[in-house]
C-alpha cells in the first residue's frame, strides 16, 4: 500500500480524509489538542484566532446544513473568514466538472476546502489534484459516500475518552445501518487504532456490509447479544429513505428489534454510555427515554464537536505541503 | 509516434523475407532461427535461417533475429468507439493502436452509439475497417434493438453484414423469456451468442468487488453472484436451446468452476476473461484510482488465481484486451461515478508474457490463448504459422523492456493503471495479408 495521501513528506498531517491509515500518534494530537480548545468545567468551547486572515471553504457537494454549521463555527472560533457553498445546486447543475469547480475555488486564495460529496473517494480525487495545482490548500473530508466521516470519529473518540478515560479495555457496539455508514466505518478504523480490543456491529444482514471480519470486527443480528456488556453504544442513523423498500419492512419492525431503548440497555455494563452522530430518529433507532437519559452523552458529543473541528483545523493550516 | 504503412487493400501483395526469427509454428513449437517468405498474402516457405529461396526476390525484408515471429494476435474484445464515441477514440486511433499491439483480427462489441444493431452501422464500420487496411475487423451485432433486451435484431441481415455473432455487451437482457427466444433465434442459424455473465439485478449498481476492500472504501459491491446466477441461467438456457454460447470476461472462481462442469457437461460453451484479470485485484484499487473501474470488477486474489488456473487447464478458451479508450473528463471523476475501462490493445501481449513468466508457462503456450484459441471461438482457419496460410503475423522481443507512457502508446486513450511501468514484449512489426502494416519506430 502506498503511503497515505494525508500526510506530507515528512509524515505530518496535510489532509485528513480518513481515520484509516491515520498513526495513533496523530490521532492522539488531535484530541489532546481539542482539550486545549475546551473548558472542561464549564463545558465550553474557548475562541481563539490561529486561523486569523485565512480562507476556509465549506465546499458541500452533498446539503448537510447541520455538519456545515458546525465546521463554520468552528472556524469562526478560530477566526478564519468562512465561505459556504453549496455545490450541487450551483456549478455542477451547470455542467462544470468537479475539478474544474476545484480548480475556479482554488483561485480565489482558499486555504482550506471542507468537503462533503455523495460519493465515496470523492475527496481524494480532490486531495491528489490539489497536491498538483494548489498543494498549499489542505482537504478536510466532511463526509463522502458511505466512506469516512473522520471528524464525526474523532469527536467520537474524544467523547469515549473523556468518559472511559482508557480504550485498552473498552467494548464497543455500533448498532444500525453499518452497511450506508461512514461514521461507522470511521469509528470502527479509529477505535482499531487506539486498541479496543472489542469492537462489534449489530445489524440485520441487510444492512450489514460484507468482510467485515476481516476489519477485526465482531458482527451481530441480535441486538441483545451484542449489546451485553458494552461500555460503549454507538447508534447510527438510519435515512428515512431506508425505513421501507428491500432492505427494511418498516420502522415499527426495525425499532422493535434494533432500536435502542431501556430494557435493552440493561444488557449493557451499567456506566455504559449512549452515543448517537445526529440527527437522530426517535422511536426508529433510538427511544427518547434512553436518547435523553442519564447514560446519553449525545449533546456533549455536539460540543466535544467543535473542539475537535478547531483542533484539526488548526493543525492542519500549520502543515507545510 | 509509431509509423505504419497503409497499403489500400487493392494493392499488389508484397514478397515480404523475414529473417532469423524463431517461428511459432501451427503445432505452437518454436524452431530456432528460420526464414520465412510471404507472397500473394500467404506464407509461401518457412525454412531453416541462411537457406536462400530460390527466385524469392523480396521486395522488403524484415531482420528478426532474437525475435519471434508468431501468428497475429486475434482479440476478442477491443471497442474502437466508432459509431458513437470520437471524442474517446477513433477508429484510426484504435486501429493502429492494434496492430502496434501485434493484433491482426479483432472483434469488436456491439456497445457503441448507436449500437450495432442494423446492418447499416455493420457495412459502414466494416467499410470504414477495410479502408485502413489494418487489422481485420469483426463486428458483433447487437442481440436486441438498441441492446434494450426487448425485441430481436435481423440476426441474418447482420451476418450478412458481418457480424461474426451477437451480444448484448454489459447490458444484460432482464427478461429471461426474451433472452430465451433470443437464443432459440440465434440457433436456428448457426450463429453463437457472446454473453457477459451478468445478472440484471442482483449487485447490478455495484462499483467493485463485494469485499473487505469494497466495504473499507464505502463502495457499492458486485458479489460473485452476479456472475454465477447468470451462468446458471445462460447454462440452462444453453440446454433448452442448444446454442452455442461464448461467456465474456469471466471474473470469479465460481464462474470458472461453472464454466469447467459446463464444459465437462458437454454444453457448447466457450470462454473467455480480460488480460488485466491476471493480474489485479480488488486490493489494487488503492486510494480510489479510476483506473482500476472495470467492468466485471477485479475481485480477489483467489480469484485471479482460479482464473489463471482455468486458462492452464483448458476451462477459458483465451485472453483478450477488453481495451476500452474511456476519455479524461469520464475518468477524472470520484471512483463510483468514472466510467469502467482500461486500455488493453498494446498492454495484451506484454501482459500475458508477464502472466506465461510467473506462471512458469512457456511462451508458446501462452501464446495459444491470444492465437489459435480465439480463431478457434471465431471457427475461423487462423492464428497459426504454416505454409499456406494467411499471412498474419506479428514479430516481437519477448524480453525487451519499455516503459509505458503517454508518448510509447498508440491508442487515443491514457486509461491504464500501467502507465509508468516497465513491461517485457514489445512488437517489432506486424503483417495482416502479406502487408506490413506496422513496424517499430526505432527499426529504421
Amino acid at each position: 500500500m502506498p503511503r497515505s495521501i494525508q500526510l506530507n513528506g515528512r509524515g505530518e498531517l496535510t489532509h485528513l480524509l480518513s481515520t484509516e491509515e491515520l498513526p495513533r500518534a496523530i490521532l492522539q494530537k488531535i484530541l489532546d489538542h481539542a482539550s486545549d480548545f475546551l473548558d472542561i468545567d464549564r463545558m465550553e468551547v474557548k475562541n481563539a484566532d490561529f486561523l486569523a486572515g485565512q480562507s476556509i471553504f465549506n465546499l458541500f457537494f452533498e446539503n448537510s446544513t447541520r455538519t456545515r454549521t458546525t465546521f463554520e463555527i468552528a472556524a469562526r472560533k478560530l477566526s478564519a473568514d468562512v465561505v459556504n457553498l453549496n455545490v450541487s445546486a450551483s456549478s455542477t447543475a451547470k455542467g462544470e466538472s468537479l475539478l474544474d469547480t476545484i480548480d475556479n475555488l482554488a483561485a480565489m486564495k482558499a486555504d482550506m476546502f471542507v468537503v462533503r460529496h455523495n460519493q465515496a473517494g470523492a475527496p481524494y480525487l480532490i486531495a491528489r489534484h490539489i497536491n498538483q495545482v494548489a498543494p498549499h490548500i489542505h482537504i478536510l473530508n466532511a463526509g463522502d459516500g458511505r466512506h469516512a466521516h473522520p471528524t464525526q470519529a474523532l469527536l467520537d473518540m474524544f467523547t469515549i475518552r473523556h468518559f472511559k478515560g482508557d480504550f485498552h479495555q473498552l467494548r464497543v457496539a455500533l448498532v444500525g445501518d453499518v452497511l450506508h455508514s461512514r461514521v461507522a466505518r470511521s469509528d470502527i478504523h479509529a477505535l482499531s487504532t487506539l486498541g479496543v480490543p472489542d469492537i462489534r456491529v449489530v445489524a440485520p444482514l441487510t444492512l450489514m456490509p460484507s468482510g467485515l471480519s476481516e476489519m477485526g470486527v465482531k458482527p451481530f443480528t441480535n441486538l441483545d447479544e451484542g449489546l451485553e456488556g458494552v461500555d460503549v453504544v454507538i447508534a447510527l442513523r438510519l435515512q428515512n429513505e431506508r425505513m421501507r423498500g428491500a432492505m427494511l419492512p418498516s420502522p415499527q419492525e426495525y425499532f422493535k428489534h434494533y432500536g435502542l431503548t431501556e430494557q435493552r440497555l440493561r444488557r449493557a455494563k451499567p456506566d455504559a454510555i449512549v452515543m448517537h452522530p445526529g440527527p437522530m430518529n426517535r422511536g426508529v433507532e433510538i427511544d427518547s427515554v434512553v436518547a435523553d437519559g442519564a447514560q446519553s452523552v449525545i449533546l456533549t458529543q455536539v460540543t466535544f464537536g467543535i473542539a475537535v473541528r478547531m483542533a484539526v483545523m488548526h493543525l492542519l493550516s500549520e502543515v507545510r505541503p | 509516434m509509431n509509423r505504419s504503412v497503409n497499403p489500400f487493400s487493392s494493392a499488389p501483395s508484397p514478397r515480404i523475407a523475414i529473417l532469423g526469427g524463431q517461428v511459432i509454428d501451427s503445432a505452437g513449437q518454436h524452431s530456432s532461427s528460420s526464414d520465412l517468405y510471404i507472397a500473394n498474402g500467404s506464407i509461401q516457405a518457412i525454412q531453416p535461417a541462411g537457406l536462400a529461396l530460390a527466385g524469392f526476390q523480396a521486395d522488403l525484408t524484415l531482420q528478426a533475429k532474437g525475435a519471434m515471429v508468431a501468428p497475429g494476435l486475434i482479440d476478442l474484445a477491443a471497442r474502437l468507439r466508432e459509431p458513437g464515441f470520437e471524442y474517446k477514440a477513433t477508429l484510426e486511433t484504435e486501429m493502429r493502436a492494434a496492430v502496434a499491439g501485434g493484433v491482426t483480427r479483432l472483434v469488436c462489441p456491439p456497445d457503441t452509439d448507436p449500437p450495432l444493431d442494423e446492418p447499416g452501422l455493420v457495412e459502414m464500420l466494416k467499410h470504414r475497417a477495410r479502408g485502413l487496411g489494418q487489422a481485420h475487423v469483426h463486428p458483433l451485432g447487437a442481440l436486441t434493438v438498441g441492446l434494450r433486451g426487448e425485441g430481436l435484431t435481423e440476426m441474418a441481415e447482420l451476418t450478412e453484414a458481418g457480424c461474426v455473432g451477437f451480444s448484448q455487451s454489459t447490458h444484460p437482457v432482464k427478461d429471461t423469456q426474451v433472452l430465451f427466444r433470443a437464443m432459440q433465434y440465434a440457433k436456428t442459424f448457426g450463429y453463437t451468442v457472446w454473453a457477459y455473465a451478468r445478472d440484471p439485478w442482483l449487485g447490478a449498481s455495484g462499483v467493485a468487488h463485494s469485499g473487505a476492500m469494497a466495504s473499507r472504501l464505502g463502495l457499492p459491491g458486485v458479489p460473485v453472484a452476479n456472475e454465477t446466477l447468470r451462468l446458471y441461467t445462460l447454462f440452462e438456457l444453453v440446454r433448452q436451446t442448444g446454442v452455442r454460447l461464448h461467456v465474456c470476461r469471466l471474473s470469479s472462481a465460481a464462474g470458472v468452476e461453472l464454466v469447467r462442469r459446463a464444459k465437462a457437461e458437454g454444453l457448447p460453451v466457450s470462454a473467455d476473461v480480460a488480460v488485466h484479470h491476471l493480474h489485479l485485484t480488488d486490493v489494487d484499487i488503492g486510494d480510489y484510482d479510476s483506473n482500476l473501474r472495470v467492468d466485471p470488477p477485479f475481485r480477489s486474489q483467489r480469484d485471479r488465481a482460479a482464473i489463471r488456473a482455468g486458462l492452464l487447464d483448458g476451462t477459458l478458451d483465451a485472453i483478450c484486451s477488453d481495451h476500452a479508450p474511456v476519455d479524461d473528463d469520464a475518468k477524472q471523476l470520484p471512483f463510483g461515478e468514472a466510467e469502467p475501462g482500461v486500455i488493453g490493445l498494446e498492454l495484451l501481449l506484454p501482459l500475458t508474457l508477464k502472466w506465461a513468466s510467473e506462471d512458469k508457462l512457456s511462451l508458446e503456450r501462452a501464446l495459444t490463448l491470444l492465437t489459435s484459441g480465439p480463431a478457434r471461438i471465431l471457427q475461423r482457419d487462423a492464428g497459426s504459422l504454416h505454409v499456406g496460410a494467411q499471412a498474419d503475423l506479428c514479430i516481437f522481443h519477448a524480453s525487451k523492456p519499455w516503459l509505458v507512457t503517454n508518448d510509447s502508446l498508440t491508442t487515443q486513450g491514457r486509461n491504464t493503471p500501467y502507465l509508468g511501468h516497465e513491461l517485457l514484449g514489445r512488437v517489432q512489426a506486424t503483417l495482416v495479408d502479406g502487408h506490413c502494416v506496422y513496424r517499430a519506430p526505432t527499426q529504421g
